[in-house]
């Protein structure tokens, strides 16, 4: 592997209104290497490769580009310097097709559009990457990790040498995720160069070659990854000491709590829906759902909470038959969610925190007495619980929308714990948050678990879920394929149940 | 987004929203004066000093008891209207059908008042009120209804119930209820002691401009103090959130458009039992229309929507004056009326951006930034 320098970023320095984005930060890539940067949640690593990427000036600093200056100021400029960037948020258009989308706005004659040629051409990068993907086909059609690769290939279509990906896993089944691993490792196999922008530890781990961390818009460090650890890349990244693991104390009741029998739930696709599950969760324990996004978790948990009708089957809660019960009265039946979307479905943006905790009980006192509803008795809710539940800024008084991902899903969570549950369900609780913010939704789930509380958590990240629950059931096209207790059972041996490959052996569901 | 213009640079930035009355005043206020200062544009052009119209506009407006009551009763409809609006919008709601809910309630005020006029006064007005009410509310629920349980558009729905409202008057005043011996579309004068009382001897002004301001407390209570006002908010920023919280959207959607209906119909009942004391052709005058503009300059808020529909009042009176004295067409209302939306909207977008003028070099220089 050469070790050439494609990229340096010397003291780049960016200012916004009241904050300093990046701090004289420097930025080394070599020709071949996947160079990971990582770090929380606004330490500006989006920051910096958008002035790489012409979108921001910095206000001082210096870039070279294969050992010359060069002013970026726009990214017409950094494409013609060799530089591609996938953004976390795809620009392509979705009535176009793969091969419209790759060649718009590029420059050709401006009176004639050779699509046909594109699209051979289109087809060999394809073939050469081993993508599956058909360039005649329109982009609203494809799945979300398709659509990445339509922005790969973009980018590979324009002659990128140096490669930019912003938090590409997120939006990523850990299939793709392995499908992009492979798409990379043979990119810079080829002498072309990658910088990976995450937070996640372990694929920052598995994929990158070096390690940029950052913190607070200034570099804490570049590290060669086979040197470091998980951990000591986890507490340069947040400034102190992060638990990896937790303590389980299994104290699990000996009556169910909540009982499925033989649900069945039309979804919104055939693979999704559900087809007879069966399952209990007992209080005091945390019961994980894995599998592969997709496959019936989304219908799971909306027939538990009554917002999707159930086909066939029951849901047996605290002995009571619930299945045909209102979402309203599961909830006060002691049922929370932590819904999926936060944005979507937990959170109104434009209520105040104040407001969006007491979403649940704001018909109940003291919120409403005798018909009147109380905001004075919601804000004083709202100051107990900002400080409770640690979200920051500590203003009861701001609008949701204005505050960070983490501090919103301490929203969702002080608001369904605060009513103290019995059953809690956690759907992908994590997702998107920094860590810090998700050591705490972590810890959250196992101090209701110690209330005796049933969490069922169900997630698409594999490593969460083993990490909390004390049982694993793993789902596949709405069935439950089988039951595994996490520590007694390979990677490899989950995957084959995720990917649905026992079936025949396995008579369970 | 940046601008370079030589070594300048102006800059587009995000910035974070602040809450807060005095903010939340400054872009109604900053829409009005620019709406006014482009209508002055188009005065100019009939070669009339902008100042002067719109002095007489003010004068016409305000100047005299007379002027200023009038002023109160073209506010009355307007500000009902625009009440109903706003909480079909704090809903999510887009109704387009206060027009027709306040025909639809002078309807059924009309009736009321020939139908029952045996009733005593102390009677017969709480009668006419609830007809009112119920007319609107019935006219409000049925786009309502539509929406939440077959998800059919409820802008759709309401402009063309108000087209139905608008000729199912056009036919009951030609045929059944044309007051003999029949020249004109109107309908006999309702009961005389279903009359709402004039408040000022010599004008016109009416009990129910006390009727509208009251209103705005009760609109104001049910959006803020009461749980089916946080229900219908919750349900109109984001529906999804609600539904997961156990809300009943559906039914918080027929209410919303019941309750704006209602206070549409209201209007309706104050204009026939106030005004014109019986049903004619058009009476609705297009209040319905121009509320929307009410409640969008009011910011959706009570205290605002008050403010607003004195405006508009104000300058449905101050125009024919302006007319009359600088023969500046009255239509020129519509245009400022336009203008005024138009500049209500564009706030929206303005007020989360700044705008900052910079000399790049200038810049480069670090000023130590805490």
């Amino acid at each position: 592997m050469a070790s050439e320098v494609v990229l340096a970023m010397c003291n780049i320095t960016k200012r916004f209104p009241g904050v300093i984005a990046n701090k004289k930060v420097n930025f080394e890539l070599r020709r071949g290497e996947i160079h990971a940067l990582l770090g929380e949640n606004g330490a500006g690593k989006t920051t910096l490769m958008n002035i790489l990427y012409g979108l921001y000036a910095p206000d001082a600093g210096e870039i070279y580009v294969k050992g010359k200056k060069v002013n970026i100021q726009s990214p017409k400029d950094a494409i013609a310097l060799g530089i591609g960037m996938v953004h976390q948020h795809f620009m392509l258009v979705p009535t176009l097709t793969v091969a419209e989308n790759v060649i718009l706005g590029m420059k050709s004659s401006p009176f004639k559009l050779d699509l046909e040629k594109a699209r051979q051409e289109i087809k060999e990068l394809c073939t050469r990457y081993n993508f599956q993907l058909d360039v005649d086909s329109k982009v609203q059609d494809l799945s979300v990790g398709a659509q990445q690769r339509v922005e790969l290939i973009k980018a590979f279509y324009r002659g990128a040498e140096i490669l930019v990906m912003d938090e590409p896993t997120a939006v990523l089944t850990p299939q793709e995720v392995e499908e992009l691993f492979r798409i990379l490792r043979q990119f810079v196999e080829s002498g072309k160069s990658v910088v990976f922008i995450s937070h996640k530890l372990w694929e920052v781990m598995r994929i990158s070659d070096r390690v940029t961390v950052l913190r607070g818009g200034e570099v804490v460090g570049t590290l060669n990854t086979k040197d470091t650890t998980k951990e000591e890349l986890a507490s340069l990244m947040v400034g102190r000491p992060v638990m990896m693991e937790y303590d389980k104390v299994a104290c699990t009741r000996p009556h169910p709590l909540l009982i499925l029998e033989n649900l069945r739930v039309k979804g919104e696709s055939s693979a999704s829906s559900l087809k007879g599950v069966s399952f209990s969760v007992h209080g005091g324990e945390i019961v994980g759902i894995a599998g592969v996004d997709g496959n019936g978790q989304k219908e799971l948990a909306e027939a538990i909470m009554g917002l999707r009708p159930v086909e066939g089957g029951k849901i047996i809660f605290a002995g009571q038959d619930i299945t045909s019960w209102p979402t309203r009265a599961r909830i006060e039946a002691g049922l929370a969610h932590v819904p999926e979307d936060r944005h979507r479905e937990g959170l109104i943006l434009d209520f105040t925190v104040a407001e969006n905790l007491v979403l649940d009980t704001y018909d109940k006192p003291p919120f409403t007495r005798g018909k009147v509803f109380y905001p004075g008795e919601v804000k004083e809710l709202g100051r107990r619980l900002v400080k409770e539940f640690d979200i920051r800024p500590p203003n009861p008084e701001a609008l949701a929308r204005y505050f960070s991902g983490g501090n919103q899903q301490k929203i969702v969570l002080a608001r369904q714990l605060s009513r103290q549950p019995k059953f809690l369900l956690a759907v992908q609780p994590t997702r998107g948050l920094d860590v810090g913010a998700t050591e705490f939704v972590h810890q959250r789930l196992l101090n209701e678990k110690q209330r005796g509380v049933a969490v069922l958590l169900i997630s698409a990240d594999l490593d969460e879920v083993l990490l909390l629950s004390d049982r694993v059931l793993v789902i596949y096209e709405g069935r439950i394929m089988g039951e595994v207790i996490p520590g007694q059972v390979s990677y490899t041996e989950i995957g084959l149940l995720m990917g649905g490959a026992q079936v025949a052996e396995r008579s369970a569901g | 987004m940046e601008v370079k213009w030589g070594k300048w640079v102006l800059k587009v930035e995000r910035k974070p929203r602040v809450k807060g009355t005095v903010p939340a005043l400054i872009g109604p206020l900053v829409a009005l004066s620019l709406a006014l200062a482009v209508s002055s544009l188009v005065i100019a052009l009939s070669k009339v000093n902008p100042l002067v119209a719109y002095q007489y506009m003010f004068y016409g407006a305000f100047g005299s008891v007379r002027s200023f009551t009038e002023t109160l009763v073209k506010t009355t409809p307007l500000l009902l209207c625009g009440l109903g609006l706003t909480i079909a919008y704090r809903t999510g709601l887009i109704s387009v059908g206060a027009e027709g809910q306040m025909i639809i309630g002078g309807l059924f005020t009309t009736l009321a008042g020939l139908y029952m006029g045996w009733l005593p006064g102390f009677l017969l007005l709480p009668v006419l009120m609830l007809a009112g009410l119920i007319g609107g509310g019935l006219w409000g629920a049925i786009p309502g209804y539509l929406k939440a349980r077959l998800g059919v558009s409820e802008v759709i729905n309401t402009i063309m119930l108000n087209y139905i409202a608008y000729y199912l008057v056009a036919y009951l005043l030609d045929v059944p209820l044309r007051e003999p011996p029949g020249y004109f579309p109107q309908s006999a004068q309702i009961a005389r002691q279903g009359w709402l009382p004039y408040l000022l001897p010599g004008t016109r002004l009416h009990l129910g401009v006390i009727i509208a301001f009251l209103s705005c407390f009760v609109v104001y209570f049910i959006l803020w103090r009461s749980p089916l006002g946080y229900q219908m908010r919750a349900v109109g920023y984001n529906r999804e959130a609600a539904r997961h919280s156990g809300i009943n959207v559906e039914k918080n959607m027929v209410l919303a458009f019941t309750l704006s209906g209602a206070f549409a119909g209201l209007a309706g009942m104050v204009e026939i039992a106030g005004l014109h004391h019986r049903l004619l052709g058009g009476f609705s005058s297009e209040y319905g229309f121009d509320a929307m503009a009410v409640a969008l300059l009011g910011k959706l808020h009570p205290a605002g929507v008050a403010i607003a529909a004195l405006f508009f009042g104000a300058l449905r009176v101050g125009a024919n004056m302006m007319q009359r004295s600088v023969q500046v067409p009255a239509s020129l209302v519509f245009v400022i009326q336009g203008l005024v939306i138009l500049f209500v909207l564009m706030d929206e977008l303005l007020r989360n951006y700044v705008i900052r003028f910079l000399k790049p070099h200038m810049e480069e220089e670090s000023h130590g930034a805490q």
